[in-house]
């Protein structure tokens, strides 16, 4: 019976770091430029070259351990991993192996389960192989563009639990920018172990399957795999430690090689770079400059701007949305701000890319001006967002968009005497709304605002109209 | 001051008793000569030296440059230079032309020097002999029954024919100071991260270090002067560039120099003679002879080659055909094509270090041999360490033996890898050392001495071997029967 096996997952997840240059030369990081012009004698190993450690991939990779409650390394050291591909100009990547700069973390889930960190090291991405008419080619673009290595324990024993750890270090990378972590382009990328076993019993044999760019896709050969390695113990027979890829076209898991045939990397100490040790000041400094954590920015729009629990996540979700709403947040009437965000500009938004992007024609202090009216009576609900759909689809400042009479505004007094004159003449509804038809009082808040042509905020005048009937 | 070329013909050019073109042109001529008898070059350009020449005489006419303005020097085969085949001496990087320079060798154009060729080899810098270029054996220009030594056979051989005013050539475990030694020529290796490795072709990345051969003690030390110094494009280079040229003064008086009878074990009659002889030179100069040990010492061989040929084994994983050099005409695949380029470009010596480093690196194996050699490697550090606070230079031989027979090491590479005892220490523990003539044997080759300081303390190496120099004991002069 499947059900009777337990679940093991640990994550091994490369994250290419968004720093200016390279780790080991100047030549730029940017994604898409025309192939091997973002190179040097560095970064395609020529004979003779040598690497430089950019400090700033270090401070990038303490940044993740920080915001994964890494321990940092007072010495770390960058070893060679030696292996054959087209694509790894020096026949070895710089990694790091025994001395790594971060361990010893975790990542804590939405149920408060902690999925521990092993470590976390930098390393060098390779080459990109090109096939095209019936060649290899190679782009050497990417290769040294600096990655980090975040290695779990084998905590995690769902699918879905993979899923939000992932997501997790997605959103929290991003948050702290060091990474854009866009699986689509490679940026961020996982190797998943996975095995099974019975309760009470030890762990079963792992599989590794390399390279999931994808988290659907990885849901999907975690869900393989898992059926796979229970009807194979089933059947009476042993799973086989091996590394495996997934296949998107039959949705399968398929043998790469097995454990004998695993390359031997005969790692050992890159003597062209010396150990670096790693300042308190230096952490410190690193520390100074972390923004608040998605865990901690949530819980704060909840706490201190009464944002719903939902609100807040669907907020810090998005990177960019999150600095969007932050920025109009310091400005006044964050709930209000995150009502206009998430009810006007997020819902329009289709795809995940337009959210993660989050491109818009308007600036926070613009839409923040709009709020600001809105929170001073000046205008209501309905015409604020009226004016933001002018103002997202033109770019100009609310002020282009409302008249001297959307902006007069009603005054207090003239409700009251609206309100009373509607009571006076819908006899009918006032008595169906004291029989208990509580719907009857929109009839009478219809009359209000038809009268101040939608200007008058219709939930003060139902309170208002209610107040009225009542006494 | 006799052997000393480089501010003889510097004055000659200022005084303007010739100019570099002329200069250049007499170089060039002689190794039209001389180098098919030596094979010391392995690449001339003559065009190029002709240019560089013609601009140091402009600077020189306007009062500009320095000593080395305008002076010939000449180039080992695995120092990167732009646009020009740098091969290691290897069929498997032939056609090979590195899109950048050394940083030493932009640092000697700077200085408005003018670059010859390039000189010969063993393949990747592993060898004692020269003999294992693909472009064919040195010879010894003394006798050339004899190998020149190696890896820097063909700079010592180049200097010694005087074909070349000085050579860049590059120390792994005495590659500048054996082949100084067996062609009667001074070979410096600096301190490692003195100069920078940066153009430097990798063999054993923690042991390669780049240093020049020259005529004399002051032209050696005039081209380290010109070199040295932290280089942001090699993070293990550091040091200063405070000249040492200009402090020889010949005073050795109190000076203290260390003797450990460990680097005296199995070295021959002829050459232990030479150098006890110098010991005492030095002795009656005033200076303190001390007694030290380095039982160590004897460790220091088999963790070389561990080292070495382990980070030999990483460093020439790229040569795979795929972007430069050499590519097997006929494969099958990707795979295969990489197979039999490495199969077909490298040669035996080659191959059997990679094998070596390629074993001790290997998982079951990594703890026993590779950690090992590091543990080991430490403690010879701290042995040095020891030894400095006794004395301020240690005299050694260079080699046991003058200049083998040709063809006398590929039948004996035990012996040959045995016969490197006296270099590797200082390599594995990142010292400057020179190597300087200090006699002939009974064949008339030469003998040479070593002489080994602390880090970073060339000045005191440069100075006490000069001392020996001055007082002119020991001629090993040489006249090819060219002359300018
Ligand atoms: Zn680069």
């Amino acid at each position: 019976m499947k059900s009777d096996y337990k679940l093991v997952i640990g994550l091994e997840t490369h994250v290419e770091l968004q720093t200016k240059s390279k780790i080991f030369c100047s030549c730029p990081t940017a994604f898409g430029a025309e192939p091997n012009t973002h190179c040097c004698p560095v970064c395609t190993g020529e004979p003779g070259s040598l690497p430089i450690l950019n400090k700033e991939v270090l401070a990038y990779a303490i940044r993740a351990g920080l915001a994964t409650n890494c321990k940092i390394s007072k010495i770390t050291h960058l070893d060679r991993k030696n292996y054959v591909y087209p694509d790894l100009p020096k026949a070895y990547q710089i990694s790091q192996f025994d001395e790594p700069i971060c361990v010893g973390g975790y990542v804590e889930l939405a149920s408060g389960k902690r999925i521990r960190i092993n470590h976390i090291h930098v390393e060098e991405d390779a080459g990109k192989l090109v096939h095209e008419d019936g060649y290899t080619y190679i782009d050497y673009n990417r290769g040294g563009v600096p990655l980090i290595e975040i290695v779990s324990e084998p905590d995690i024993t769902d699918i879905a639990e993979a899923r939000e750890y992932m997501e997790k270090l997605q959103i929290t990378m991003r948050h702290i920018g060091v990474s854009d972590c866009k699986m689509q382009e490679g940026s961020m990328r996982c190797d998943v172990n996975i095995s099974v076993h019975k309760e009470g019993e030890p762990f079963g044999t792992r599989t590794e399957i390399k390279n999931m760019n994808s988290l659907s896709f990885m849901e999907k050969a975690l869900a393989y795999e898992y059926s796979r390695q229970c009807d194979v113990l089933d059947s009476g027979e042993k799973v086989i430690q091996e590394t495996r890829r997934y296949n998107e076209g039959t949705q399968t898991t398929e043998s790469m090689r097995s454990k004998e045939d695993a390359q031997d990397y005969r790692y050992f100490p890159e003597p062209d770079i010396l150990t670096v040790e790693v300042s308190d000041e230096f952490v410190d400094a690193i520390q100074a400059s972390m923004p608040e954590l998605p865990d901690v920015l949530g819980k704060r729009y909840v706490e201190e701007y009464g944002l719903g629990t939902t609100e807040a996540e669907l907020i810090v979700k998005y990177k960019k949305i999150a600095d969007f709403f932050n920025a109009c947040a310091r400005e006044g009437s964050p709930k209000l701000a995150a009502n206009l965000i998430l009810g006007q500009i997020f819902r329009g938004m289709q795809t995940e890319e337009e959210k993660e992007a989050f491109e818009l024609k308007i600036t926070p202090s613009q839409l923040a001006a709009l709020v600001k009216l809105q929170d001073e009576g000046k205008i209501n609900a309905q015409i604020a967002r009226q004016t933001l759909q002018k103002m997202l689809a033109e770019g100009k400042d609310a002020s282009a968009y409302l008249t001297a009479e959307d902006l007069a505004g009603v005054d207090d007094s003239a409700i009251d005497k609206l309100c009373a004159e509607a009571v006076a003449s819908n006899a009918r509804a006032v008595n169906d709304y004291k029989n208990g038809k509580l719907q009857a009082i929109k009839a009478l808040v219809g009359y209000v605002m038809k009268a101040t042509r939608g200007k008058a905020d219709a939930a003060a005048v139902e309170s208002k109209l209610i107040a009225l009937i009542g006494g | 001051m006799g052997a000393g070329k480089i501010r003889k013909y510097s004055e000659l050019l200022r005084s303007g008793a010739t100019t570099s073109v002329k200069l250049t042109e007499e170089y060039l001529g002689k190794i039209e000569v001389l180098n098919p008898e030596i094979n010391a070059y392995v690449a001339v350009n003559a065009e190029k030296a002709l240019r560089a020449a013609k601009a140091a005489d402009e600077r020189i006419a306007r009062g500009e440059g320095d000593a080395l303005t305008g002076i010939p020097f000449a180039i080992k085969d695995n120092i990167a230079t732009k646009g020009e085949e740098t091969t290691c001496c290897s069929r498997i990087l032939k056609g090979y032309k590195p899109t950048y320079d050394a940083t030493v060798y932009e640092k000697l154009c700077a200085h408005g020097a003018v670059v010859l060729g390039k000189n010969n080899m063993d393949e990747f810098a592993m060898g004692s002999s020269t003999e294992t270029s693909c472009y064919g054996a040195a010879y010894n220009p003394h006798n050339r029954g004899y190998v020149p030594g190696g890896s820097s056979g063909g700079g010592a051989a180049a200097v010694a024919a005087g074909i070349a005013t000085y050579a860049l050539g590059s120390d792994t475990g005495g590659s500048i100071r054996q082949p100084a030694a067996f062609c009667g020529v001074v070979g410096l290796k600096p301190t490692y991260g003195a100069v920078s490795r940066y153009g430097l072709i990798a063999y054993g990345s923690s042991l390669d270090q780049i240093g020049p051969i020259a005529a004399s003690v002051e032209d050696a030390a005039i081209v380290f002067d010109a070199i040295k110094g932290a280089d942001k494009r090699d993070q293990t280079s550091s040091g200063g560039t405070e000249p040492t040229a200009d402090k020889l003064d010949g005073n050795v008086k109190g000076l203290r120099i260390g003797i450990a009878e460990e680097y005296f074990d199995g070295i021959s009659e002829d050459t232990l003679k030479a150098v006890r002889k110098a010991i005492d030179f030095y002795a009656e100069a005033g200076a303190e002879i001390v007694k030290v040990s380095l039982p160590m010492l004897k460790d220091a061989l088999p963790v070389y080659y561990i080292i070495a040929c382990a980070e030999a084994s990483s460093n020439l994983g790229r040569y795979d055909g795929i972007r430069y050099g050499y590519r097997a005409a006929h494969y099958d695949d990707v795979n295969d094509m990489v197979m039999r380029t490495r199969s077909e470009g490298f040669g035996r010596e080659v191959k059997r270090r990679i094998m070596l480093g390629t074993y001790v690196l290997s998982s079951g194996y990594f703890d026993a041999y590779y950690k090992k050699a590091l543990r080991l490697r430490e403690s010879i550090v701290t042995a040095f360490a020891g030894i400095f606070e006794k004395c301020d230079v240690l005299i050694a031989p260079v080699a046991p033996t003058t200049a083998f027979p040709l063809n006398y090491t590929a039948d004996n590479m035990i012996e040959t890898y045995m016969s490197d005892i006296c270099t590797v220490p200082v390599n594995i523990a990142g010292l400057p050392a020179i190597s300087l003539p200090c006699g002939k044997d009974g064949k008339g080759l030469p003998v040479g001495m070593q002489i080994i300081g602390k880090k970073f303390d060339e000045l005191t190496v440069l100075r006490t071997a000069e001392a020996f120099e001055r007082a002119a004991l020991v001629d090993v002069a040489l006249d090819m029967g060219v002359t300018l």
